[in-house]
C-alpha cells in the first residue's frame, strides 16, 4: 500500500518502528502534492525544505533514542490562518499576501512539538468566511470526489488536502461550521472541540467568542490523536479552559454506543434538506439504535433562530476583529502618494484587500453594533444565544450526545453560491448552534447520496468537554460502516 | 419597504474605513437589504426577560503569571510594515495640516 493512503496512526508506528523513515513519508506526500495539487488546489504553500528538515530532525532525534510522541514524523497540512513564523499566513486574503508573521501560533508550536512535519498551509475563504473556498483570494479549491464541486468551508484546503490522499492529517477552525461542513461535503472526519479547548493565539480573528481549532483525518482516531497533539490549555489565550484535554483517544478507541442515549434533533429535516442527505441520515440512526443506543427524538426550538443570530454575532465580532487590519504596521498599503491621510489610506487599502464577502460582513457588523439597532439585533441575537443554550441544556439532561446531518445538502458546485450570501450561509444550517454554546460537535462520513454519489456527514453534538463523546459515537459509526462497506468510503472516490 | 437604504449602506461603508466604488454600493445595498431582513428574525423571540449570553464560558478574571519574557526586536516587529523609518513605522499623515 502507499504511504498516503496509510492513517496518521499507522504511519507514526512505521516510523516508530523504523520500518520506513519520515523523511521517506514526507517525501511521498511532497510527491502526491506536485502530482495533484494542480487540480485540486488545496494549497496556497507547499513548505517543501523546512517539511523535509523537519523530517530528518525527527529521524535524528529517533536514531538518538529519543522517545517521541505517536504522530512524530507524521505529515500535516496546517490552514493558513495560523501563524507560522517560517511561512507566509495569508488567511486566504489580498490584505495579507506575502505577510510572514513573526511568531507561532500555539497550535502551530505544539503541531512542532508533536514531531508533526508541516507540509505548507491550506487555503480558505478570506478570513474563514465562507463554506466553499469560492471567497479566497487565490482562487477556490476542488473537491477530490468532483473537481467542479467546492470542498466546504472556510477550511476548505484542508479537507481537500486530506481527502486527496495529499497529507493525513490537516487543522482547521471551527467558527458556525468551518470544519465540519467541510469534513463532511468531502467524506473525511472533522472535529470542532469545546470552545476554549484548542488554543486561538496565533489564530488570526474572525469572531473571538466562536472560533475554534480542530482537526482533520481520514478516521476517528486520527482525529483524536491529532486533537488531543494540540489541544489543551495555553496561559497565552484567556479563554482556553485550564482543565485537562477529555480522553479523546480512549474514546476514539472505544467504539461502543450501547446504553447510551442519542437524541435526533427534530428542527434539522425538512424543508431544504436534500432527500440522499436525509435517507443516509435516518439509516445512520437505524445502525446506531441497532448498535445498542436508544434513539429518540428531541426538540430544541430555538434551534430555528440560530442561523440569523449567528449572522448578527460573528459580523459583529468580525468588524471589530478586522479593524486591525489599517494599512500601518503589516500588511497591504494602497494610495499612499504623500498627500493623502492615515484615513484615506486605510479605507483604499481595505477596499482594495478585502474580498466582497469581508466586506459585507464588516458592514452587517457594524450596522448590527451601531447605536439604534443594537438591542433590536446584536442585543437580540445575544439573548436568542442564551435560549439556545438552554436548549442543549435540556436536551442532555434526557440524552447524552445529540445528531443530526452535518449540512443539508452535498457539496454544490463552485462558484453556485457565491453571489448569494443567504444560500451560502444555509450550508451551516446544522451546526452553527454548537458554536453559539460551545459545545464539542463532529463530523464523520455516513455514506454517498443517492442522487449524487456525494458523501454525507452525520454530525454528533456533546456537552462543552463532553468531546470524548463525540469521538466513540463517530468510532462506532465508523465501524459498523467499514464493516459493511468492506472498505473505507473514500476507496469509493474516483482516480485524481 | 427595504430594511436598508443606499445612503444608509454608504454610511456603513464609511464607518468600515471601505472606501466603495458606486457600482459596489449598488451591490451591497441590494445583498445586505436581503441579508438583514434574514436576520431580522430574531426579532420575533419573545426574549424580554432572558439574559443576553456575550460569550460560550463563564469565565471572570482570567489571570497568569506576570512573567518577563522577551518582546519582538524592533527589526522584527517593523519586518513586514508597508514603510519604515528611523526604527519607526512610518504612517500616512494623521492630523490635518495646519492652515
Amino acid at each position: 500500500m502507499s504511504l498516503t493512503r496509510r492513517t496518521a496512526a499507522e504511519l507514526g508506528a512505521m516510523i516508530a518502528s523504523g520500518e520506513v523513515s519520515a523523511v521517506e513519508v514526507t517525501q511521498a506526500h511532497l510527491d502526491r502534492i506536485a502530482e495533484v495539487d494542480d487540480k485540486v488546489h488545496a494549497f496556497l504553500h507547499v513548505a517543501t525544505e523546512s517539511a523535509l528538515a523537519q523530517a530528518r530532525d525527527v529521524d535524528a532525534r529517533r536514531a538518538a533514542g529519543e522517545e517521541l510522541g505517536p504522530l512524530a514524523g507524521v505529515p500535516v497540512a496546517h490552514k493558513d490562518i495560523f501563524t507560522t513564523a517560517d511561512m507566509p499566513t495569508t488567511c486566504g486574503s489580498k490584505i495579507l499576501e506575502g505577510w510572514q508573521p513573526p511568531y507561532d501560533a500555539t497550535v502551530t508550536a505544539r503541531l512542532r512539538a508533536a514531531g508533526l512535519v508541516i507540509l505548507g498551509k491550506t487555503n480558505l475563504d478570506e478570513f474563514a468566511m465562507g463554506s466553499s473556498t469560492d471567497n479566497s483570494a487565490f482562487g477556490p479549491s476542488h473537491n477530490p470526489w468532483d473537481l467542479t464541486r467546492v470542498p466546504g468551508g472556510s477550511s476548505g484546503g484542508s479537507s481537500a488536502a486530506v481527502a486527496a490522499f495529499e497529507a493525513p492529517l490537516s487543522t482547521g477552525t471551527d467558527t458556525g461550521g468551518s470544519i465540519r461542513q467541510p469534513a463532511a461535503v468531502t467524506g473525511i472526519v472533522g472535529m470542532k472541540p469545546t470552545y476554549g479547548g484548542s488554543s486561538r493565539y496565533g489564530l488570526v480573528a474572525f469572531a473571538s467568542s466562536l472560533d475554534t481549532p480542530g482537526p482533520f483525518a481520514r478516521n476517528v482516531l486520527d482525529a483524536a490523536l491529532l486533537h488531543e497533539a494540540f489541544s489543551g490549555h495555553d496561559p497565552l489565550d484567556s479563554t482556553s479552559i485550564d482543565q485537562p484535554v477529555p480522553p479523546v483517544v480512549e474514546a476514539a478507541r472505544q467504539a461502543d454506543v450501547s446504553g447510551m442515549r442519542i437524541g435526533v434533533v427534530k428542527e434539522f429535516s425538512g424543508e431544504g434538506y436534500q432527500p440522499g442527505v436525509l435517507a443516509r441520515f435516518q439509516e445512520a440512526c437505524d445502525l446506531l439504535e441497532s448498535l445498542g443506543a436508544k434513539v429518540v427524538e428531541v426538540s430544541c426550538p430555538s434551534f430555528t433562530y440560530a442561523l440569523p443570530a449567528y449572522y448578527l454575532i460573528a459580523p459583529s465580532e468580525a468588524s471589530s476583529n478586522l479593524a486591525r487590519f489599517d494599512a500601518m504596521r503589516y500588511g497591504l498599503r494602497v494610495g499612499d502618494d504623500g498627500t493623502r491621510s492615515a484615513e484615506e489610506v486605510m479605507a483604499l487599502t481595505r477596499a482594495a484587500g478585502f474580498g466582497p464577502e469581508v466586506k459585507r460582513r464588516i458592514m452587517l457588523g457594524t450596522y448590527a453594533l451601531s447605536s439604534g439597532y443594537y438591542d433590536a439585533y446584536y442585543g437580540q441575537a445575544q439573548k436568542v444565544r442564551t435560549l439556545i443554550t438552554r436548549d442543549f441544556e435540556a436536551a442532555y439532561e434526557q440524552v447524552d450526545v445529540l445528531i443530526s446531518p452535518t449540512t443539508p445538502t452535498t457539496a454544490f458546485r463552485i462558484g453556485e453560491r457565491a453571489d448569494d450570501p443567504m444560500a451560502m450561509y444555509l450550508a451551516d444550517l446544522c451546526t452553527i448552534p454548537s458554536n453559539l454554546t460551545g459545545n464539542a460537535a463532529i463530523s464523520v462520513p455516513c455514506g454517498l447520496a443517492d442522487e449524487d454519489d456525494l458523501p454525507v456527514g452525520l454530525q454528533i453534538m456533546a456537552p462543552v468537554l463532553g468531546d470524548d463523546r463525540c469521538y466513540r459515537v463517530g468510532a462506532a459509526v465508523e465501524a459498523a460502516l467499514q464493516s459493511r462497506w468492506g472498505a473505507p468510503l473514500l476507496d469509493k472516490a474516483p482516480a485524481l | 419597504m427595504s430594511a436598508i437604504t443606499r445612503d444608509e449602506v454608504a454610511h456603513l461603508a464609511r464607518l468600515s474605513r471601505l472606501a466603495l466604488a458606486d457600482d459596489e454600493l449598488d451591490h451591497f445595498a441590494a445583498q445586505l437589504d436581503q441579508i438583514i431582513e434574514s436576520v431580522a428574525r430574531v426579532r420575533e423571540v419573545a426574549a424580554g426577560d432572558i439574559p443576553p449570553t456575550s460569550h460560550a464560558l463563564p469565565l471572570t478574571n482570567v489571570f497568569r503569571p506576570d512573567e518577563v519574557r522577551p518582546g519582538l526586536a524592533p527589526d522584527d516587529a517593523l519586518a513586514a510594515a508597508p514603510a519604515v523609518e528611523e526604527d519607526r513605522f512610518r504612517v500616512p499623515r494623521i492630523l490635518e495640516e495646519e492652515a
